[in-house]
This record gives structure tokens, C-alpha cells and sequence, in this order.
């Protein structure tokens, strides 16, 4: 029996992926013994665009990687190229960068809930969160003029402000948001169905994720305790947080990780609209960028990491970014072998897989 | 299993979460971008939108006094409409309906014959 092996392609086309990735699998009856990725079905070559268009257009470049981490992409190219030129932020576009990140986190991660719910047929569930998720979006078009890629952010601050109403109207929706979490909150942690499909599937413990470069909620669910936001970019240098970990390593822990996180977003977007300061909201940009800068930034699926290296010319002389869904994939690669072919649509999606992002 | 139960009577029993889409339609918010527009009497033919747009969707002739967009290319950022010297773009907030044929959008305006002499004057 056990010498019968097949091979399936999972994907590039499939239910549960809306995005193009495909997996070889061999299995064995219905066990997966090894998995082969192939991506590079939609590779898009934006890091070469550096060579057409110049440092600012970039921003919107940049910012099309992935449409749900959208601004963060934006912010990690403008502070790697402010890092550049030594350009200091005012204090309010640091706030505002934090507010308009912490919206697409919590945004992204009920995207992902909802995705999750349905990969396993909670249908209910998957409305449910998708519903709290419009309230989110709309927020984001009221305050910056777009749903998803907002484009607000510049080389040098933001490039619009929110008004004192709109501030306190982000805060009533955290604590609307947060209500509403809290009513689902037992059905998704405490389900048995879910528990089912989870608990103990795609283990990956801390030392494999660590060296296998895992990053965000893949790799705090492993108990790994580190988050970008921990360096302190932006905002945050100014406000509390603490990164949200679980130790079990499957998928149970980073969906709880995740869950966790949304709570933490809202606090930091309380912390953030209770603290911020009047100003200015970008200053000006002289000159052009000179030098090698590295920056990183924890976005929703986790950290990226921006390299630039300019040559005092309006156009980079390279961008390199390592997004986090690529990172994530070895140790996705790790978790598969000796699961079920049931069970490999769940552990894809609890990488929260973005395959824009991976080919950039 | 009863976990979901309050957000189902919620649902049950409350108001519907969807709009009835073509008989009620949702107030665009003040600061929505929705398509760029031109005032052309206005444009004097710089060029700057067209240098800083990221999408390469603008072209402007100066000789022809032509100022040419092509709106499905167009990522409504709003750069040109900071760019522009004499503030003749602008942003509104209806979205771009469906078309069956993308045309590009021109405009043919004057040639901006008195401003320029003022300006050349100061
Ligand atoms: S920047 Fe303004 S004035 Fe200049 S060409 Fe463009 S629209 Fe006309
Ligand atoms: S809104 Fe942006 S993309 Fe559209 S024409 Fe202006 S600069 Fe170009």
C-alpha cells in the first residue's frame, strides 16, 4: 500500500485560494508525504520599475504590491527612502501612519477570518466577519478617499490629515468592532468543528520557524515573541504594545494569534487617536536619495523587509522587498508532510497565503 | 454551537446589512476620489501633471494645446491636482461608471496667451 503514490496539483486555480500558487503533492492514499510549490504565475517585475519612474512616483509602485497590507507597503518605502535623505517626520504623519496601518490590520485579518471560516464551510461565520470588515473599509475611504489602496502616504509625511470628527468616529468604530469581535469570539475559539480541523494540524514548533524564516502570525503562534512594531518605526515608538504569541504551533494558535492581534489594533488605534498631536503632516522633500537603507515593518501577514539603494538620481538604482508570505512559505512547505489532503486547504490558509505580494 | 446564537437573531431580526443597490444608493463621503476632472479654460499647458503622474496616463501637447487622459489607466491618486500650477484639475466623488469602449479623454483649450505674458512680465 504504502509504495502507491499519486501526485495533485493543488491550485493555481482553486476554491480556496483566490490567488495563483501551485502545489505538487505526492501523497499517499490520502496522506501528503511531500509537498513542491511552484510559483511565478503572475510576477509582475515592479522592483525594476525604479529604473522608469523616479523616487516619489515609486510610492505608488510600491504601494501596488499587495492591495490589503497597501499602506503599510507605501510607509515601508517612504521610511526607507526618508532613512535615505534623513528626513525627519512631523510627530502627527507618525500618528497617522500608525492609524491608517492598525485599520488595515484589523481589515486584513477579518478578510482573513472570513477566508478561513469558509475554507472549512462556516458560512455564516465568513458574512459575519466580512460584514464587520465593510465598517473597516468604509472608514478607510471616508478618511483617506479609497477603500483599499489608499494612497496617502509621501516621502516625506502623509498627504492627508483626518479631522478631530473623524478621529472620534475611528473610535467609536474600534469599540463597535471590538463588540462585535467579542460576540463571535466564542463561536471561532471555542468551536468544535473548528477545534477539530485545527488543534494539533500543521505544527511547526519554535526553533523550525525561526530558521526557517517564518515571520508574523506564523511565527508568534510558534512562540517565537517578536514583532517589527517592537523596533518602534513610525508611531509606535510612542505607544505601548506588546506582541501577541502562543506557543502550540498550530493552527489553532496562529488563528488565535490572529483573533488576538484585532484586539490589539484597536487598542493601539485608541492609544494612537488619544495621544495625537496637532501640526503639520509632511514636510518637504529636497534633493535626491543617496545610499543603502533597510527597513522593516510588520504588515498584517508579517514582516517586510524594504532594501534600497540609491545613487543620488532621481531614480533608485535598486528596491528589494521580502514580503512576508514569501518568507512564510518553507515553513508552509514544513507543515504539510504528514497531513491529510483534507487538511492542506486549512494550513494553507493559516499562513494567510497573498500571492501578490510573493511575486512582486 | 450556541456561540453564534446572538449574532444570528441579530441578523435574523434586525435590519438587512445590504443595500437594495439601484433604488438606494449610498452617499459618496466628502473626501471619496472618484475621477479626475479638468477645468480646461484654466490649464496652461505646463506639463506638470503629465511629469508626475506615476501611471503615465496624462499627456499634454502645449503647441497643439492639447491635454489628453486616459481614464482607465488613471489610479485617481490626486498628484497631478497638487502638481498643477494654476489648480485646474480637481477630484470628484461620483466613481467611473462600466463602458463597453475605454476612450481616452481630450481636451482642446486655448493657447494661454495672457497668462504667460504676465507671468513672463513679473
Ligand atoms: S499641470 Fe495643470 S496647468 Fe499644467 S498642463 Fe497639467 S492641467 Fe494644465
Ligand atoms: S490622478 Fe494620479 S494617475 Fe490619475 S492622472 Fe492624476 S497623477 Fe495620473
Amino acid at each position: 500500500m504504502g509504495e502507491r503514490r499519486t501526485v495533485i496539483p493543488f491550485g493555481p486555480q482553486h476554491p480556496v485560494l483566490p490567488e495563483p500558487i501551485q502545489l505538487k503533492l505526492v501523497l499517499e492514499d490520502e496522506k501528503v508525504v511531500e509537498a513542491l510549490p511552484q510559483i511565478g504565475y503572475i510576477h509582475r517585475g515592479l522592483e525594476r520599475l525604479v529604473k522608469v519612474r523616479d523616487f516619489n512616483q515609486m510610492v505608488f509602485v510600491a504601494e501596488r504590491i499587495c492591495g490589503i497590507c497597501s499602506f503599510q507597503h507605501a510607509m515601508s518605502y517612504c521610511l526607507s527612502i526618508e532613512r535615505l535623505m534623513n528626513i525627519e517626520v512631523p510627530e502627527r504623519a507618525d500618528y497617522l501612519r500608525v492609524i491608517w496601518s492598525e485599520l488595515h490590520r484589523v481589515h486584513s485579518h477579518l478578510l482573513w477570518l472570513g477566508l478561513m471560516a469558509d475554507a472549512f464551510g462556516f458560512e455564516a461565520m465568513f458574512m459575519e466577519t466580512w460584514k464587520i470588515r465593510e465598517a473597516v473599509v468604509d472608514m478607510l475611504e471616508a478618511t483617506a478617499g479609497s477603500r483599499v489602496i489608499i494612497s496617502t502616504c509621501q516621502v516625506g509625511g502623509v498627504r492627508r490629515d483626518i479631522s478631530p470628527e473623524l478621529l472620534q468616529q475611528i473610535v467609536k468604530l474600534a469599540d463597535d468592532v471590538q463588540r462585535r469581535l467579542k460576540a463571535i469570539e466564542h463561536s471561532i475559539l471555542n468551536d468544535y468543528t473548528i477545534k477539530k480541523r485545527t488543534v494539533d494540524k500543521g505544527i511547526i514548533s519554535k526553533e523550525q520557524a525561526w530558521k526557517l524564516g517564518a515571520a508574523g502570525p506564523t511565527l508568534r503562534g510558534s512562540g517565537v515573541k517578536w514583532d517589527a512594531r517592537m523596533i518602534g518605526y513610525a508611531g509606535y515608538k510612542y505607544l505601548n504594545f506588546e506582541p501577541v504569541v502562543e506557543t502550540a504551533g498550530d493552527c489553532y494558535a496562529r488563528t488565535k494569534v490572529r483573533f488576538r492581534e484585532m484586539f490589539a489594533a484597536l487598542d493601539l488605534l485608541r492609544q494612537a487617536i488619544a495621544k495625537i498631536p496637532a501640526g503639520e503632516i509632511n514636510v518637504k522633500v529636497k534633493g535626491n536619495p543617496e545610499g543603502e537603507a533597510f527597513i522593516q515593518v510588520e504588515q498584517p501577514r508579517g514582516e517586510v523587509t524594504y532594501t534600497v539603494k540609491a545613487n543620488g538620481t532621481k531614480n533608485l538604482e535598486k528596491m528589494h522587498v521580502r514580503t512576508p508570505t514569501f518568507a512564510n512559505i518553507p515553513a508552509f512547505l514544513t507543515m504539510l508532510p504528514g497531513c491529510e489532503l483534507a487538511d492542506v486547504p486549512v494550513l494553507a490558509l493559516t499562513i494567510d497565503p497573498c500571492i501578490s505580494c510573493t511575486e512582486r | 454551537m450556541f456561540g453564534m446564537l446572538s449574532p444570528i437573531l441579530k441578523n435574523g431580526l434586525g435590519k438587512p446589512a445590504t443595500r437594495l443597490y439601484p433604488f438606494e444608493k449610498r452617499e459618496a463621503f466628502d473626501k471619496a476620489r472618484g475621477q479626475l476632472e479638468i477645468d480646461i479654460d484654466k490649464c496652461i499647458f505646463c506639463g506638470m501633471c503629465q511629469r508626475k503622474c506615476p501611471s503615465t496616463c496624462l499627456s499634454v501637447e502645449k503647441a497643439a494645446c492639447k491635454w489628453e487622459l486616459n481614464p482607465y489607466n488613471c489610479i485617481i491618486c490626486g498628484v497631478c491636482v497638487e502638481a498643477c500650477p494654476t489648480k485646474c484639475l480637481s477630484l470628484n466623488k461620483v466613481y467611473r461608471t462600466p463602458v463597453y469602449v475605454k476612450e481616452n479623454q481630450i481636451k482642446i483649450g486655448k493657447p494661454p496667451v495672457k497668462k504667460t505674458a504676465t507671468k513672463e512680465n513679473s
